[in-house]
């Protein structure tokens, strides 16, 4: 008995790590992704062509990888040793993710027709006006599917913090395996399902605000 | 005295230039027909004058102050444009409401935010808003749609769209109301009605700019009509000249190809 508890445990401290790594890349990968994604549609041309050539090499290469090249890179490069792994792994995912992010934004910005800008210039108002009061939403309303989409996949993404040592629910879970206990590697999936059925409600309640209007 | 002079207007998209040199005035309470094929440059030139458009050369007063100079850049600062636009409402072809707003928000949106720049807000703000609300209110009962003043765009039909679209542009008090082919994107049965609309404000002396396709409405409400082809105006005059009596070989052509159908 006292080993199912000490496994449940292990497995809920571990899953803790899950969840911070969650929250705090939504938090950041969200606002980050929008200042991107302005980066990415921005007139200036050097600027759109670098943050252009960021988002490649982010989303062209595996997360794993920058994993350890945020672990190690600042150490190699500049001397000044990454001492926190948990760190290491937010700062790989918040840059992963909003340069996914970034790209359904683009999307979702670039698919409002030309009319909602002019109407709003003829009427007078200034283009910040027209963003935030006539086209941030209808924007919103047409990316909730592919961000949610993302915010699932992130969720089990974050066992990948595993590679650098943080010691999320898998990794967790698998010292058990070590003494020849398997249980506790598979229930591992139960949170994942229970966390996606969660988010999976909150998304379309999300969705179901936005449809009074059509856009 | 003219409310809007419109001299020398020109506009260059990169080689193609689609409007080659557009003189013409509009006296207060004057309906102005825009009319020609498509491709002639009349939509362009509604564009230009509402600043959708930056003008390649020529000038355009209001009130017979200087609003626009192609030769002068200070006239092309966002703050400038901003102001000046507000001479003018302009109702798109394809209505562009915005969907995430009641007609009655979609009239009083744009008004709330320029309130916000006055002093009166701050003081009083809420018997400023309330003011708008009531303006709004019966801008759209004027239209004929008090009963749908809670009606998001997408439950509304095209005509009664367009319908809430005129009242939006009314509701900034422009000197002149520019009309885009305003029924070209609507099924037969409800181009009536959007005309009715224009119709009234032509009665009530309401200075306009209507591009159409329809040449019998034009006939009818119109003051003055410009016949433009390829980028110049080639006739213009009363409705009854324009009409019945074209002088010029296109003119003659255009209406003869339209009436025929």
């Amino acid at each position: 008995m006292d080993a199912v508890l000490n496994a449940i445990t292990s497995l809920n401290e571990g899953f803790l790590f899950n969840l911070q790594l969650f929250g705090i890349t939504l938090l950041l990968a969200i606002p980050l992704g929008l200042v991107i994604a302005l980066g990415s549609m921005s007139k200036f041309l050097p600027l759109k062509w670098l943050t252009k050539t960021f988002v490649w090499i982010i989303r062209g290469t595996p997360l794993m990888l920058q994993l350890f090249v945020v672990l190690y890179g600042p150490g190699i490069l500049f001397d000044i040793p990454m001492s926190n792994r948990f760190l290491a792994a937010e700062v790989a995912f918040v840059i992963n993710y909003a340069c996914y992010f970034s790209e359904i934004y683009r999307g979702g910005i670039e698919s409002i027709p030309k009319g909602q800008y002019e109407a709003g210039a003829v009427l007078g108002m200034t283009r910040t006006q027209v963003f935030f009061k006539v086209v941030l939403l209808q924007v919103v309303k047409r990316i909730t599917p592919a961000m949610g989409n993302e915010v699932i996949t992130l969720t089990k993404d974050t066992s990948l913090a595993r590679v650098i040592g943080v010691t999320e629910i898998i990794m967790s879970a698998e010292r058990f395996t070590k003494q020849g206990l398997i249980w506790p590697l598979f229930s591992t999936g139960l949170y994942f399902l229970v966390m996606n059925g969660i988010l999976t409600v909150l998304l379309s309640r999300i969705e179901k605000k936005m449809d009074y209007f059509k856009a | 005295m003219a409310v809007l002079e419109v001299k020398g207007i020109k506009k260059n998209f990169d080689e193609l230039q689609v409007l080659k040199g557009i003189d013409f005035s509009l006296e207060k309470g004057e309906a102005l027909a825009l009319i020609g094929a498509s491709g002639s440059g009349k939509t362009t030139l509604l564009r230009c004058l509402n600043f959708l458009e930056t003008p390649t050369r020529g000038q355009i007063y209001v009130n017979e102050k200087l609003i626009y100079d192609a030769s002068n850049p200070s006239m092309l600062s966002e703050r400038e444009i901003r102001r000046n636009r507000l001479h003018f409402g302009l109702v798109f072809q394809s209505f562009n409401l915005f969907p995430q707003y009641t007609a009655l928000q979609n009239l009083t949106l744009a008004k709330e935010l320029l309130a916000r720049e006055t002093p009166e807000y701050k003081k009083n703000r809420k018997d400023v808003l309330d003011q708008i609300k009531t303006e709004g209110e019966a801008l759209l009962a004027s239209v004929g749609l008090s009963d749908k003043l809670d009606f998001y765009p997408h439950q509304l039909s095209g005509g009664q769209q367009q319908r809430v679209a005129i009242a939006r542009a009314l509701m900034l008090q422009p000197d002149i109301l520019c009309f885009d082919e305003p029924t070209s994107a609507l099924d037969p049965e409800l181009t009536g009605e959007v005309l009715r609309v224009i119709r009234g404000l032509a009665e009530k002396r309401t200075t306009m700019v209507i591009v159409t396709h329809e040449m019998k409405f034009a006939r009818d409400v119109s003051d003055q009509v410009l016949f433009m082809d390829k980028g110049v105006v080639v006739e213009r005059g009363t409705p009854a000249d324009v009409f019945e009596h074209p002088q010029e070989e296109r003119t003659k052509q255009f209406l003869e190809r339209y009436f025929e159908e």
